[in-house]
């Protein structure tokens, strides 16, 4: 899988080389040299390997060369392109593409989008990259603090190599601190996740992805306080109430589905579930249409990919790509078990899903929660409205039955692990929860 | 009838201890009067250790003044039970030596069988015989007594069949070899009197697979290994698990000649369709035949199990059981939940889905019921499961409740004593091997087949003396704890804590100056009290000992 990857990351950055050399901008050979990094990988007996495109001049072994972001000065080792596999030649022309290695000992050395010119020869720096949009966000937690550091390390080397993963510290009450990332989709996401764990050994915990939401400000006050007038709203918790905006925004993107026509009617509803306006209806050939519809992208984040695959019997095929904000009616949904906000379990919802997904998430705490020697309701309100409610039962009988010589020793043991256990419980109110509650509440349903 | 009173002091004591069972146990001259059996000598029902029950819950002095006479209870047929009736009726124990009667139950069997239960007999007899003549009669401590289980087993942990439900340490027959594992027991029961130093043994139980299944003979040459090593009263409670079964009427002579003298039967269930269920090998009938021919020799000293919460069991079906069992059964009834443990038959079943899982909430509603209809016959729950008229307390499990020593014996035996021969101050959790054929091996080598020994510290012996003494009516009194933690009071620790006091607003937990105890209600969800008391506990323990005790 790892030499699949590596493989066709080479087949990657092979292609971007023959791409960029075909379609390079004018270049000055006899000008000081300017190169751009745009990839960068670690060699462990060679250093970093910088994947740079020449604009200007020459670089070949042995030259003196600068990086315009940290300032620091580096020997060239070798020079080369790729064919796919590294083939060092001598010199590096302006208008190719190709490897440096410069004695590099950290990736952080070789920043993607940093300039290199020649020592003592320095030049107006390059417009790096245009930073990506994100379209999906996930909140990622250690599973248990003590791994934090490694995550951290891991998430930096990841993203470093990954430049389009937005990086935001976040916290929750129930999870501890972590990270809220954004990802280029929900494929990059599982991608990213993935990477994680195989390269890095980081298992952790996945919220459900969420979207960034806007709100419009109403009153200048609050503009103010804020410092502009339409806020991006990326946790819940920080969601702004009813009465200070004037509307909600919600991101919307243009999907388009090509489907064999026997599932076109299906699709049209399920599209319709999801609150998607069709735009574009044609048939490409004799059997498959494409259907082109705008989806708000809170829709499709969570298991719409699926579902579609499920209903087309796989032959379905889905791309989407950003188109804007739309006013929406978005509300915070709590949830309460006996009266008090449970702050961790709060999301964001449109109006139209609230009643489906806070009955989805008081069955999937009803399940996770242990009874205890009083009755637990567990609600989901909007504002003070209750729109939903499940019930855990109280213990009536909760008493080992047998408990004589060889019983006591199996029953203390339990006893002393339900004792540490209770320790690390969160008390709402006077309802323990245990961490793996919030978990399952909060992750991402793999198995619909 | 001439009362013959051993020792004086033993009189006045049962003034000061009202309640028997509370035995005090570092005063050792009251633990003597409150020998074996102490609720024996209680006259009329007993006082309810429920504040809300239906029955006037007795004062203390009231039980005091009442126990003030060693009277025996009106009522009951006089037989040797406690020391005081020792002295009366001890023309009477050896008029009616069982030795004798024992053969004559026993001319229908093969000869060989017929000797070896006279040979039990007569051994009983000797000890007793030796325990008159120059018995101790000086107080023991808590150290120096203990309980015994013997895991026995028939022709060892084997049973005939294994039940569905069961996950015990039992294996079905192969033709072991009985003498060799008679010696391994007698063997081991030496070895581990000699190293724990115990010189009362007050109670022995015979448990295991089934029992009832070996031979009288291993019984009593246990008992006499153990009379012979140590001080074994001749009132010292013997029980033996039995199977309707495997015991017909001739073999409880027999084991009655051997030396037991209190008989727990596992008759489970009184409906045919769930004796199968269970996979067990007696129909209803048999098994109440056998509760009968039980009562005629093991009169006022027998106990059934019954069980609750089966697949496909209804509330009202199960009340009927248990009233048609009130009907026969002697004064010892215990009620076991089914609980469904990974690996047995019944398990698989309901897995597969052949069978319902059984309703938790049916269960629930079984077992208040069945406590209810329990104490309106005249029983007191004196544990969770446990419940007894007429004073019949089983006397050994009070032992583990009360976390006195206990040494266990045979295959996959469990225990908790001192090995004070050794040299140790340290209580110790000890296992025996569980394969019987490894078992054997090491007890014939070692003298012992322990396989694990666990030093047990303060805290954790503390933790089991809440955790136990809760299961039981009477709970912790004060006293009790103080044996056991002379300095932190049960007051120091519960009444300032916050969650404790929610339970006792709740009136689930009592504390009052008799001690700490559940009430009727909490006693049926102790368990979820328990981890909170006992992180309680562990947090007045690490404040009061800033560092931490190994082991502790």
């Amino acid at each position: 899988m790892l030499i699949l990857k590596g493989l066709k990351n080479k087949l990657k950055r092979c292609l971007i080389f023959q791409v960029m050399n075909v379609l390079s901008p004018k270049v000055h050979r006899k000008n000081p040299l300017r190169a751009l990094v745009f990839d960068s990988t670690f060699d462990q007996y060679r250093g970093v390997i910088a994947n740079v495109a020449l604009f200007d001049g020459v670089v070949s072994k042995g030259d003196k060369i600068v990086s315009a972001h940290t300032q620091k000065t580096y020997e060239v080792n070798e020079v080369g392109v790729l064919n796919p596999n590294e083939q060092p030649t001598h010199k590096l022309y302006a208008g190719q593409v190709g490897y440096l290695i410069a004695g590099m000992k950290d990736v952080t050395e070789a920043q993607i989008g940093d300039t290199l010119y020649l020592h003592k020869q320095p030049v107006e720096p390059l417009p790096g990259f245009k930073s990506a949009k994100p379209m999906v966000f996930a909140g990622m937690y250690p599973i248990d603090q003590s791994e934090y550091n490694n995550l951290k390390s891991a998430i930096e080397k990841l993203t470093l190599n990954d430049s389009s993963v937005t990086v935001h510290r976040d916290s929750s009450l129930a999870l501890g601190a972590g990270w809220r990332l954004g990802f280029l989709g929900l494929l990059h996401m599982e991608v990213f996740n993935q990477r994680l764990e195989q390269e890095y050994n980081a298992s952790v915990i996945l919220t459900t992805p969420t979207v960034p939401y806007k709100a419009v400000l109403s009153s200048a006050k609050l503009i103010k306080e804020y410092r502009e007038k339409e806020i991006t709203i990326i946790n819940p918790a920080q969601f702004p109430d009813k009465s200070k905006v004037t509307e909600y925004l919600e991101p919307i993107v243009l999907g388009t589905i090509i489907t064999p026509d026997e599932y076109t009617g299906k699709i049209m509803m399920l599209c319709q579930a999801r609150r998607a306006v069709q735009k574009n209806m044609m048939y490409i050939d004799q059997n498959r249409i494409m259907l082109k519809y705008l989806f708000p992208l809170n829709e499709i984040v969570v298991d719409f990919y699926d579902s579609l695959k499920s209903l087309s019997s796989g032959y379905a095929s889905f791309d989407y790509e950003d188109a804007g904000y739309q006013t929406a009616e978005l509300v915070k949904m709590d949830i309460l078990l006996n009266g008090n906000i449970v702050e961790e379990l709060v999301t964001v919802v449109h109006k139209d899903k609230a009643y489906s997904a806070g009955k989805a998430i008081c069955e999937r705490l009803k399940d996770s929660l242990p009874r205890q020697l009083f009755e637990i309701a567990i609600q989901a309100a909007l504002g003070s409205k209750i729109i939903a409610r499940e019930t855990v039962k109280a213990y009536r009988k909760n008493v080992l039955a047998k408990c004589y010589g060889g019983d006591i020793t199996r029953k203390m043991k339990l006893l002393k692990r339900q004792a540490e256990g209770k320790k690390k419980l969160r008390k709402v109110g006077n309802v323990e929860v245990p961490k793996d509650a919030f978990i399952k509440v909060l992750k991402t349903q793999s198995d619909k | 009838m001439k009362l013959k009173l051993k020792k004086f002091s033993d009189l006045p004591k049962l003034r000061s201890s009202p309640h028997p069972c509370r035995r005090q146990r570092k005063d050792g001259r009251a633990a003597a009067v409150s020998a074996p059996v102490p609720s024996r000598w209680r006259c009329g029902p007993e006082p309810s250790r429920w504040r809300c029950g239906p029955e006037p819950s007795r004062r203390r002095s009231d039980t005091g003044r009442g126990h003030a006479a060693p009277l025996l209870p009106p009522g009951r047929p006089t037989r040797p039970t406690g020391r005081f009736a020792l002295g009366l009726s001890r023309s009477r124990v050896l008029a009616r030596a069982p030795g004798r009667p024992a053969t004559a139950g026993g001319t229908a069997l093969p000869g060989v069988r017929a000797r070896g239960w006279v040979k039990a007999a007569k051994m009983a007899q000797r000890r007793r015989l030796a325990e008159d003549a120059g018995g101790r009669r000086g107080p023991t401590p808590g150290s120096q007594r203990a309980a015994l289980y013997v895991h026995v087993s028939g022709e060892w942990p084997y049973c005939e069949k294994r039940c569905s439900y069961c996950n015990f340490n039992k294996y079905i027959p192969r033709g072991v070899d009985e003498a060799a594992m008679r010696r391994c027991l007698v063997t081991e029961a030496q070895t581990l009197l000699q190293l724990s130093a115990v010189q009362r043994v007050e109670s022995v139980f015979f448990g295991g697979g089934t029992p009832s299944l070996a031979s009288p003979h291993t019984v009593a040459a246990v008992l006499e290994a153990v009379a012979q090593a140590t001080h074994l009263p001749a009132d010292s409670e013997v029980t033996l698990e039995a199977n309707p079964t495997s015991a017909p009427s001739s073999r409880l002579a027999a084991f009655r000649a051997a030396g037991v003298n209190r008989l727990s039967i596992g008759l489970q269930s009184l409906d045919d369709t769930e004796l199968q269920l269970l996979g067990r090998t007696h129909s209803a009938s048999d098994a109440l035949q056998m509760l009968a021919e039980a009562r005629r020799r093991f009169p006022g000293r027998v106990s059934v199990d019954l069980m609750l919460g089966l697949p496909a069991q209804h509330v009202g079906p199960w009340l009927g059981q248990l009233r048609k069992l009130l009907r026969h059964c002697d004064d010892h009834v215990s009620l076991y939940q089914l609980s469904l443990e990974r690996g047995t038959a019944l398990f698989t079943q309901v897995q597969q889905g052949s069978l319902p899982a059984p309703d938790p909430e049916l269960a629930a509603e079984m077992y208040q019921e069945g406590r209810a209809v329990l104490r309106e016959a005249g029983f007191r729950q004196y544990e969770v499961s446990n419940f007894a008229r007429n004073g019949a307390l089983s006397t050994h499990n009070w032992t583990y409740w009360q976390c006195g020593q206990y040494l266990g014996v045979g295959p996959g035996a469990h225990g908790r004593f001192i090995p004070q021969g050794a040299g140790s101050h340290t209580r110790e959790a000890r296992i025996q091997t569980l394969e019987p054929d490894n078992w054997m091996k090491e007890v014939m080598l070692f003298g012992h087949g322990t396989r694990r020994r666990v030093p047990l510290g303060e805290l954790a012996l503390l933790e089991e003396v809440l955790a136990m003494g809760l299961r039981t009516d009477v709970g912790i009194t004060h006293q009790h704890w103080q044996q056991f933690e002379p300095q932190l009071t049960l007051w120091d620790l519960f009444v300032a804590n916050k969650e404790v006091q929610e339970l006792l607003e709740q009136g689930r937990l009592l504390l009052d100056r008799r001690g700490l105890r559940c009430s009727w209600e909490g006693l049926a969800v102790l368990d979820s009290m328990l981890p909170t008391l006992l992180s309680r506990l562990q947090e007045a323990w690490q404040q009061r000992t800033p560092s931490p005790v190994p082991g502790g």
